[in-house]
């Protein structure tokens, strides 16, 4: 800033500005519904093998979201069974021309059909409508270039199962899977009550922060062990090779298509996942979220429950 | 400056950097000469792992009569529209030859007659483009092993390189593709796998041209690229690294993964 008119850039904070701030902080920390007079202590919420697994994710699964939108984009069409009812699929992303030779994108689902001009099924590219399922800022490569997204996806794929296959053998073996993650019968019967909780921001305090609380435990779970092995499985299941050498992948999955399709709906379902997920580390205590998953550190507003 | 303001243009510059950094990886990454190299450094990995499940032998599934698509999507060339192959169209392809060169005791030169009269297989196969959509069909052709078998392939042959009749570029601009014909590779494996046939019927009719007449290679195991329609060669080489762009087909120079089997 070069705003020389003013002879005291920082003026000092009056008691508003300053409970703004403090508001703000206490926010960006404990999060929504916090008490700022609680005391505070330190604790060490995420170990390292969590932290270095967390991170690997959040690149991988973007880029491995992204590339897949490039694949889909060379068909953007699904369907259902081992073959393609190319004149009935399940969902597709094309384009017509309007009368005046513009382009009109459309999505159909079933039955349905909407105009998504400049989203789907026709975007913008370098100022020009082109005819693509998903648009250039979602897809890796940005261009249409099939052979270059399946390079990333297939290279990526590999790190995406090592990870996962190293977190779940140290999360069994170190206990985390036992302590953190498996579901309990109670999470299941106080699911409505911890739903509420989240709708109303009331996050856990104290002691209750120091651990999982039941909709976490329910979703990391489900994302981890359910929906982590379905992608990779329904993935390989689009492979002719290893349908050959694994009968049963088509045969679970209702044939090569449906694969592709459930595929898709779990690559949505990470997207989902995501999104909420951002808005819970937002919601409750940005920084000390962010933190917590950088250093392992947490801070927790101690001295038990309020 | 305090220590929070200078932590927060750190922040600041740092989200700002890595937006950046991210826009500029969707854009430009995929152009940075040493990318292409390391995405490209898992194909290996893959191959080998997925050989390791598949072996030499394991079957892709076959269907029945009642899954057969009926119509069965014509992709890639749907008509080579040379002179030549236009000639050989008109003549019901009865010039048409199958040269077996390379790397054989006894090169051979097959007209479709002959290669109609040798034992026939008949699959009823799921076909996997690399688009991402699949057809069943029913194909009739003779088990590539079996010709192979007779030209007497030497030790050192690892590939089989098929030659196409399709071009896939027009160098005139005459709107005609005149030039730059298919061609495509599979290892010993797969050439010589029980599925892998020259097929040169389609559900019980001979191959339409849009599917490959006369005569096209089915490799199950494989992505439809890898099997290529219009055959008039199979030559067997130790090294690809010579013909065409040097990446073992078509397809494989414009980037396309060698290993076809995901």
């Amino acid at each position: 800033m070069t705003i020389t008119t003013d002879p005291a850039p920082h003026p000092a904070p009056d008691g508003r500005a300053a409970a703004v701030w403090a508001a703000i902080k206490e926010f960006l920390t404990f999060g929504a519904n916090s008490d700022p007079n609680a005391p505070k202590s330190w604790f060490y919420r995420h170990r390292l093998p969590i932290r270095i697994a967390h991170w690997t994710n959040a690149v991988v699964i973007t880029v491995m979201l992204m590339s897949g939108l490039q694949i889909f984009n060379a068909h953007s069409a699904l369907y259902w069974g081992q073959g393609s009812d190319f004149a009935h699929p399940l969902l597709s992303m094309t384009a017509m021309q309007n009368p005046d030779g513009t382009l009109k994108g459309i999505t159909q689902i079933g039955s349905w059909h909407f105009d998504t001009t400049g989203v789907l099924g026709a975007s913008m590219v370098d100022g020009q409508m082109q005819v693509r399922g998903f648009p250039w800022w979602a897809t890796i490569p940005s261009p249409q270039w099939l052979a270059m997204g399946r390079l990333w996806h297939f290279f990526f794929a590999w790190l995406f199962v090592t990870n996962g296959i190293i977190f779940a053998l140290w999360a069994f073996a170190s206990g985390h899977f036992k302590r953190d993650l498996e579901p309990r019968p109670s999470d299941i019967t106080g699911l409505p009550r911890e739903i509420a909780h989240h709708a109303k921001l009331q996050f856990p305090r104290g002691e209750e922060a120091k651990k999982y609380n039941p909709l976490q435990r329910l979703t990391y779970f489900a994302v981890i062990f359910i929906l982590g092995p379905l992608v990779v499985l329904t993935g390989l299941t689009m492979s002719p090779t290893m349908d050959a050498a694994f009968h049963f992948l088509p045969w679970v999955f209702g044939g090569r298509q449906t694969a592709r399709t459930i595929h898709f709906i779990c690559a949505f379902s990470f997207l989902a996942f995501f999104i909420v997920h951002i808005v819970m580390v937002i919601l409750s205590g940005t920084w000390n979220n962010l933190r917590s998953m950088i250093t392992g550190s947490y801070e927790i507003e101690g001295g038990g429950k309020p | 400056m305090t220590d929070g303001a200078t932590r927060r243009s750190f922040v600041i510059r740092g989200v700002a950097g890595i937006s950046a950094l991210a826009l500029a990886g969707c854009t430009a990454v995929s152009q940075q000469p040493w990318i292409d190299p390391l995405l490209r450094s898992a194909e290996a990995l893959t191959k080998r792992v997925q050989r390791l499940f598949g072996g030499s032998s394991s079957l892709a599934q076959e269907f029945t009569k009642a899954d057969i698509a009926p119509m069965f999507r014509a992709n890639g060339t749907l008509d080579p529209g040379t002179a030549a192959y236009q000639k050989h169209a008109a003549a019901g392809f009865k010039d048409w030859r199958v040269t077996v060169s390379g790397l054989v005791d006894h090169p051979l030169s097959l007209s479709m007659d002959q290669i109609r009269a040798m034992p026939s297989r008949t699959q009823i196969t799921r076909h996997d483009c690399v688009e991402g959509w699949s057809c069943i069909g029913e194909w009739t052709g003779t088990p590539l092993k079996l010709i192979l078998a007779l030209a007497g392939p030497k030790e050192s042959a690892k590939y089989a390189v098929f030659r196409c009749a399709d071009p896939m570029t027009d160098s005139d601009g005459d709107g005609v593709n005149d030039t730059d014909f298919y061609y495509e590779s599979l290892d010993m494996v797969e050439a010589t796998h029980p599925q892998t046939i020259l097929a040169y019927q389609l559900n019980g009719q001979n191959l339409g041209i849009e599917h490959g007449a006369p005569v096209r290679v089915r490799a199950e195991r494989q992505l439809g690229y890898k099997q290529p329609k219009y055959v008039m060669s199979v030559e067997l080489v130790d090294s690809y690294d010579k013909i065409g762009g040097g990446k073992g087909g078509y397809w494989e120079d414009q980037g396309y993964n060698w290993w076809g089997g995901i």
